[in-house]
């Protein structure tokens, strides 16, 4: 057994932990999430010539072919530095819909020029029912013509204003259980009929979107795998994005950690660092708990995702509980342990705090995962 | 990273698992099924034979040395150990004070002679060990201690008094720390001595706790000879060689505390199946659900934390105040579990042994009773706090 990272898994860190503190300063990404795609060219293009955009991908598809263990290490990374833009989109989304569930012809069509960082990908699940499960799919997919015709709407997309390509997941049939029937649809850019809308966020450094799709006419080519059968490869991506999402987490909380007992250690209170204070200093030590419970947790299903043992969607579902909450209480531990100062704008704490609520959202909070737990062991 | 096991691992699991299959007392397990998972005075006996069984098999101080009764094995096949102890919900070890904390430091700070003499006797059994640390006036703030030992010719002479001493009654040899130098700095001046419990002048008063047990006690010293052969680790080094303990007591625990969490967790489990809430098993209603699923996690999330320390230690790091982490984090989620243990029995929680009434024998009474006890043995959870929030996260001290 070896609960720890590897050589190359440390020089990546590094290397990543380096990349972001030159490229993506906390002066940087207030620009970006400013602006409404979150990301500049010159930045996205220097992201991808590190390989990272294609870090998970085959190499046959122009990738790395490296794992989630690896992944997790690059996420964290990013989660400290609040990264925007259309990565986790692009890679974790529709990049990996794509590696899943696409055809030889799609996969070729699309994995490389995502590798490269020559398109951007997403994913289109959700509706405004706003549930996770597949009976949340109810975005009709009628066969017409040997192609098919959508219509519905989709929400809380994440970045398909910059998408190159969006994965749509539809309802083609309907079956014994909600999972029969849905079918997943390559949608580039542009089709007609598609429209987008870019929402106001909390979280700034996240975009989010509506996907309208009325009258929306594909060929035969769009269906990924076959009809019908979508939800397996989807409900895949979704837990192997859940868990690099729990790694992004771990490090903006890592970030708030360190941040909050520096704070603690500088600043005087009655003659005294705060931190030399207990309520201030308990306070720091089960933040640390925190993170470090959640490393262990998101670790461990990110190994879980590589080796695809049976326990995977237990793993991930553990995890994503544990660290929403974890995160949550963190950032606003952060936020009181730092007083009136963490609750500025010009502090970066809010960022944290605003990107640890929107992430306990996406793909389910603790309370959703519970429930997801409680299943998978039979309670 | 890697959780599989090797070959060899593996080998070592299925050994220790149908050993466990063939050898586990049947009506221990109807015992431990209903989740007391601290051992009560009279099953001390029992307790006894069942560590003596384990020794004989080869299953105790894995990761000690041969040249002093261990196997020589590292803590890879401890933790396998532990886990299928966990899964063979199989009694807990007796002699724990000694195995967790006593060893590892005579191992770590004894001379050779001490290294021969006692470890092998703690393993099988044959000799209990119980701590000498806390005082009435001297808790969390252990460095004030006040026993005395004054050299008098070739040995020392103890006089004063320890308080919460566990299994003191049924103890030969006694952890102390002393006090051997007054006019030093109260860090420099203790001494770790290695105690007969035997010795003359040793008299020990059984303290009755909350539960109604008598499972520690007070001890007085007055006028005991310890030769001076019996100090551990040099005269007035005895912080250094007690912080040492407390580390390896930590690191026990996250081995131990682990599989008790789980064995607990097993049992509140079962408990709620049997229990009814609106007319349905408790399992069915939502918020039980989720407390019970959150407990899961915990648990598992405790044990993942554990086998991060274990990858640091297989890497020859030693077990440092991050254990203080794990110490924490159980005492939490264990007296949560016993808080939801008494929900699911509902106003059937106010019975206890005795009535036919009490749900499976009143046995969650007394775990849920004892829990209490968590978050002040072993290092309160305030002082746990303190120590990662100086020694790991480096914030003055107050």
């Amino acid at each position: 057994m070896n609960f720890g990272f590897n050589e190359e898994q440390e020089l990546l860190r590094s290397t990543a932990r380096k990349f972001f503190d030159n490229e993506c300063a906390s002066e940087i990404v207030r620009k970006l999430m400013d602006g409404p795609e979150g990301m500049t060219p010159d930045l996205w293009k220097k992201i991808a010539e590190q390989g990272w955009t294609g870090l998970i991908f085959p190499d046959e598809h122009g990738g790395m072919g490296l794992g989630f263990v690896d992944l997790v290490v690059l996420m964290e990374e990013m989660g400290r530095a609040v990264v925007p833009g259309p990565f986790f989109s692009t890679v974790l989304l529709g990049g990996l819909a794509i590696r899943e569930a696409g055809t030889d012809a799609q996969k070729k069509a699309w994995l490389p020029k995502i590798s490269s960082g020559d398109a951007r990908a997403t994913l289109a699940w959700m509706e405004p029912s706003a549930e996770l499960g597949a009976r949340g799919i109810t975005l009709q997919a009628t066969a017409k013509g040997g192609g098919f015709t959508l219509n519905g709407t989709k929400l809380f997309v994440q970045d398909a204003h910059t998408a190159d390509v969006i994965v749509v997941a539809a309802r083609t049939g309907s079956g014994q259980s909600p999972q029969e029937g849905i079918s997943l649809f390559l949608v580039p850019k542009g089709t007609p009929g598609m429209s987008v809308t870019l929402l106001p966020t909390m979280d700034q450094t996240r975009k989010l979107c509506e996907v309208g799709l009325k009258d929306v006419v594909l060929g035969a080519e769009a269906l990924m795998g076959q009809a019908g059968s979508g939800w397996t490869p989807l409900a895949r991506v979704i837990d192997r994005a859940t868990v690099a999402l729990c790694a992004e987490m771990c490090g903006g909380a890592q970030k708030v950690l360190e941040m909050t007992v520096e704070y603690a250690k500088i600043r005087q209170a009655f003659g005294r660092p705060i931190g030399s204070y207990q309520g201030v200093k308990h306070k720091a030590a089960d933040m640390l708990v925190d993170v470090e419970n959640s490393k262990s947790i998101t670790y461990y299903a990110a190994w879980a995702m590589d080796e695809g043992v049976p326990e995977g969607p237990l793993a991930v579902s553990m995890a994503k509980a544990y660290v929403s909450d974890a995160y949550r209480r963190v950032a606003g531990a952060g936020i009181q342990l730092h007083g009136g100062i963490g609750f500025t704008w010009e502090h970066d704490l809010h960022l944290y705090f605003k990107r640890a609520k929107g992430s306990e959202f996406t793909f389910g909070d603790a309370t959703w995962h519970r429930e997801r737990v409680a299943q998978l062991v039979n309670l | 990273m890697d959780f599989a096991l090797t070959p060899e691992q593996t080998s070592f699991r299925d050994e220790v698992r149908s050993w466990l299959a063939k050898n586990l007392p049947k009506d221990w397990s109807d015992r431990m099924r209903v989740g007391s998972d601290v051992p009560r005075p009279e099953v001390y006996d029992f307790l006894r034979g069942w560590q003596r069984k384990m020794y004989d098999a080869g299953f105790m101080g894995l990761t000690w040395p041969k040249d002093y009764g261990g196997r020589g094995l590292t803590f890879m096949e401890e933790m396998i150990l532990q886990e299928q102890i966990a899964l063979a919900k199989a009694p807990p070890v007796l002699n724990i004070l000694a195995i967790g904390m006593a060893g590892p430091t005579i191992i770590a700070y004894g001379t050779e002679e001490q290294k021969r003499r006692y470890p092998a006797k703690m393993l099988s059994c044959e000799e209990i060990w119980c701590q000498g640390y806390s005082e009435p006036n001297s808790g969390s703030d252990l460095a004030s201690l006040q026993t005395r030992a004054e050299k008098v010719g070739d040995h020392y002479v103890v006089n004063g008094q320890k308080v919460w001493t566990s299994i003191a009654h049924e103890a030969d040899w006694m952890m102390l720390l002393a006090r051997t130098d007054p006019k030093a700095d109260k860090h420099k001046g203790i001494t770790y001595f290695l105690l007969d419990m035997h010795s003359p002048g040793v008299i020990v008063k059984p303290l009755r706790q909350l539960t109604g047990d008598a499972e520690f006690n007070e001890v007085y010293f007055d006028n005991v000879k310890v030769p001076e052969a019996n100090i551990l680790g040099g005269l007035n080094n005895g912080w250094a060689v007690g912080m040492t303990t407390l580390m390896y007591e930590r690191l026990a625990l996250g081995f131990g505390l682990q599989v008790r969490l789980r064995i607990a967790l097993d049992g509140l489990v079962d408990l709620a199946k049997r229990s009814k809430k609106n007319g349905a098993p408790a399992t069915q209603d939502a918020t039980v659900r989720q407390k019970l699923a959150q407990l899961w996690i915990d648990t598992e999330v405790f044990k993942c934390t554990g086998a991060r320390a274990v990858t640091k230690l297989l890497k020859g790091e030693l077990p440092g105040p991050e254990a203080s982490a794990g110490k924490m984090m159980w005492v939490e989620g264990h007296q949560r579990l016993q808080e939801l243990a008494m929900e699911l029995q509902g106003p059937y929680s106010q019975l206890g042994r005795g009535s036919q009434w009490a749900v499976d024998g009143g046995v969650w009474q007394y775990s849920y009773l004892r829990s209490r006890a968590n978050s002040i043995e072993g290092g309160t959870t305030e002082i746990q706090k303190n120590i990662i929030g100086e020694r790991v996260l480096g914030l003055p001290k107050g």
